[in-house]
């Protein structure tokens, strides 16, 4: 009996001695930290991407409470909505922004774009991008392994098996930034959202000369200039045997996309035309806008034609 | 007999098909394509313009840099265009194009086959010819040879090493050309040994080749401070710190190069090439390069000019059978399968591998098993199954520290693997992109 109490007494004595010393010592070394980073954090969206540049959303809700402007932060998962909400906690406005969203720049179905020899190595567009020049003849197009299918966190980049090319949905693209940076071929860019989501890109990457690109693929880009000089609002440039538009200047007034004499300019989510003008009729017809606009890159006549390569690839 | 310490793989030779077959000349091609990079380094500079009449042997471009080569006409005719073609991986490279017109060579150039052995030449003036002369290594690297005979300064060289070993399954072309050009090459170990100051060179030569072995050493009697070390099978022996643990059992630390531990290490067609610059005036615009297959129907070991198209060099032996599966440039371990067949022959290539369908299928990867024996078989001491994960993690600062950049991209462990995984796949995009972020570093 006297044991036991002995043991009980002994034990209580100990377990107060150790929460006196705890109690002592977590005072002593406490961390100050700002009561905000909290707050922040719960209305940031948790997806740990990285989109925003910093390690993860505690990372960003600790640089947002440091900073003394909103000003190059950006949750680009949360969009404006999430800043807003941070702006409120730290009573501060955050920049304006534009909803952006990941826009693949190439065409280059399996029609357009013959194959020219096989790959058979590791399927990773990396590797294949270290090995050659890919199994077409074009140097900068899509490789179509699907780096950016798995980089991408929210699922909103699929394949297309019928063009070979990755899609974007922009329901779900949380313009992270991700499949930007896994693309070798730096085909991905993100770009402004626009105003229904319509936009319009240059739907090429292809610096070659006109003929080697279009020797490559019907849907290159050969740098004609055609589009730069009908821009009325300078948005265009042409370098290197590739336009670009701009899309901070773009104003969809889509007077590129009907001069395009390959159909490389594509629009996006515009209502139907009402008649073609006849000048423009047969640019115009290149440039039908359809309801999903994926569906005409990605001509439903079966399989695409692929001749048998004679040399293929070790790696 | 010897070989090097650590790691290395066996496969099969497979050198059957194309040895002892005489090396013979290709046809001179209609379009000749020069490349301007056909070495480690900077490009070299055109010197010549569109119309203008050029001969065999002629300078038409210049080193770009200290680490480049001068390139020289192989052929003789008018400069059609400087333009970019595609090299047999597609990728684009600038080149100078020349529309054959018959073959008329530098007068200064000695063609007759009498072997002259006798170099009056002081070690600058070799070392000058040599660089005139656009060598590089013919090994496969394409170092420019010139600066390998220049060492740094506090440094000196003590043994010049011969790489006759040739590990590369299926390539024949140094073995032939030791067995026909034993004395051309002894004159230029010579040449080499009086440009570095040195007494001493050893010949590492694989016993699958007892007939090179026994005409070097035959050679080697009467030449002094020359000796022929026989090496066991196994590869790569052919990789330059290999060679040097196995002829001279001496260590290179990591990331140093040979000159560290005092060895200049050259292949014997570079000597060769040496031989034919400094006592014959030639400048390199020819190789030898061995066309080798199952199905091939003139397997052999063929002179080629510079310039000649792949397939015009295919042609030669027998054309391409409907059998094949790849092409690959170079051997089987190194060699890298081509996407095309347009590109012109240059410096870089020493073999066309012609695998048919069932050589060239490539087995589905499997679960690493954690057996270890890449790690085995790994000549530089790394451990690739753990490369390749962190490749494919991009953890590129842990690549780092494991030493990524010691790879000498030979393939044994993926050979090894018995999971057929793509690790060597993996490691190379992980040194490219370390190398890249170390380059970027030192720029800051």
């Amino acid at each position: 009996m006297n044991l036991i109490l002995i043991s009980l007494i002994a034990l209580g004595v100990t377990g107060l001695l150790a929460a006196v010393i705890l109690y002592f010592f977590a005072q002593k070394f406490k961390v100050e930290e700002d009561p905000r980073i909290d707050l922040v954090q719960e209305v940031l969206p948790g997806a740990n991407c990285g989109g925003c540049g910093f390690a993860g959303c505690r990372a960003l809700a600790e640089a947002c409470c440091k900073a003394s402007t909103l000003d190059g932060l950006l949750c680009p998962v949360g969009g404006q909505q999430t800043m807003k909400q941070v702006g409120d906690i730290l009573g501060m406005t955050p920049a304006a922004t534009d909803p952006m969203v990941a826009v693949v720049r190439c065409n280059g179905t399996c029609e357009a774009r013959p194959r020219t020899s096989q790959y058979d190595g590791t399927r990773s567009c990396k590797i294949m991008n270290s090995l050659y020049v890919g199994e077409t003849g074009c140097a900068f197009g899509c490789l179509g392994c699907g780096d950016c299918v798995a980089a991408c966190q929210f699922g909103a980049i699929t394949m297309n098996p019928v063009t070979g090319l990755p899609e974007v949905d922009d329901e779900k693209c949380t313009s992270c930034g991700a499949c930007v940076k896994a693309c070798p071929r730096h085909i991905i860019e993100l770009r402004k959202k626009g105003p229904k989501n319509r936009r319009v890109w240059v739907d090429c990457v292809n610096k070659d000369k006109g003929a080697p690109a279009r020797k490559a693929c019907l849907n290159a880009c050969i740098g004609c200039g055609k589009c730069q000089k009908e821009c009325p609002f300078e948005a265009i440039t042409v370098e290197n045997n590739l336009a670009y538009i701009d899309y901070t200047k773009c104003r969809l007034c889509r007077k590129c996309v009907a001069v395009c004499p390959t159909g490389a300019i594509h629009e996006i989510n515009f209502p139907p035309k009402p008649a073609p003008k006849p000048e423009t009729a047969q640019p115009a017809a290149v440039a039908q806008p359809q309801p999903a606009p994926e569906a005409q890159a990605a001509p439903k006549t079966g399989q695409p034609n692929v001749e048998p390569a004679k040399e293929e690839t070790k790696q | 007999m010897k070989t090097f310490r650590i790691g290395g793989v066996h496969p099969q030779d497979n050198k059957v098909y194309s040895a002892h077959k005489t090396i013979t000349e290709v046809a001179l091609p209609k379009k000749a394509i020069i490349p301007l990079v056909q070495h480690i380094g900077a490009p070299a500079k055109p010197l010549v313009q569109k119309g203008d009449k050029v001969l065999v042997g002629q300078l038409i471009a210049e080193a770009g840099g200290f680490v480049s080569a001068n390139i020289h006409s192989p052929v003789s005719g008018t400069v059609s265009k400087i333009d970019s073609t595609k090299d047999a991986w597609g990728m684009a490279m600038p080149a100078i194009f020349i529309d054959v017109e018959g073959d008329e060579w530098l007068p200064e150039i000695d063609r007759t086959p009498a072997v002259n052995a006798i170099c009056k030449l002081e070690a600058k003036e070799i070392i000058d010819k040599i660089k005139a002369a656009g060598i590089v290594g013919l090994g496969g690297a394409c170092f420019p040879t010139h600066v390998k005979l220049l060492p740094p300064p506090g440094k000196k060289a003590e043994v010049l090493i011969v790489n006759g070993v040739e590990c590369e399954p299926y390539l024949t072309c140094d073995h032939q050309l030791m067995l026909e050009h034993g004395e051309e090459i002894m004159v230029g170990i010579q040449i080499v040994m009086k440009a570095l100051g040195i007494n001493k060179a050893v010949i590492g030569i694989e016993k699958n080749k007892p007939d090179a072995i026994a005409q070097m050493q035959r050679l080697a009697s009467h030449t002094l401070g020359v000796s022929v070390e026989p090496l066991n099978l196994r590869y790569p022996q052919g990789g330059e710190k290999q060679l040097i643990d196995a002829c001279i059992r001496r260590q290179v630390p990591s990331g140093a190069l040979p000159i560290e531990v005092g060895a200049v290490v050259d292949n014997v067609a570079t000597l060769y090439a040496i031989y034919e610059a400094v006592q014959k005036n030639k400048p390199l615009i020819s190789r030898v390069m061995t066309v080798t297959g199952k199905d091939v129907k003139n397997p052999g070991n063929y002179m080629v000019r510079f310039g000649t198209p792949i397939a015009d060099v295919l042609e030669a032996a027998g054309g391409i059978p409907d059998t094949t599966g790849k092409i690959i440039g170079g051997g089987p371990m190194m060699g890298r399968a081509m996407s095309n067949v347009d590109m012109p022959a240059n410096k870089r290539v020493s073999g066309l591998l012609l695998m048919n369908k069932e050589e060239a299928r490539r087995n589905t990867p499997e679960n690493c098993i954690r057996c270890g024996k890449c790690v085995q078989a790994c000549p530089m001491g790394l451990e690739p199954y753990l490369l390749s994960k962190l490749s494919y993690l991009q953890r590129w600062e842990d690549m780092e520290k494991h030493d990524v950049m010691d790879c000498i991209d030979c393939g044994c462990c993926q050979f090894t693997c018995p999971s057929n995984r793509p690790l060597l796949d993996y490691i190379r995009t992980g040194k490219a992109t370390v190398g890249g972020i170390i380059r970027a570093r030192a720029q800051k």
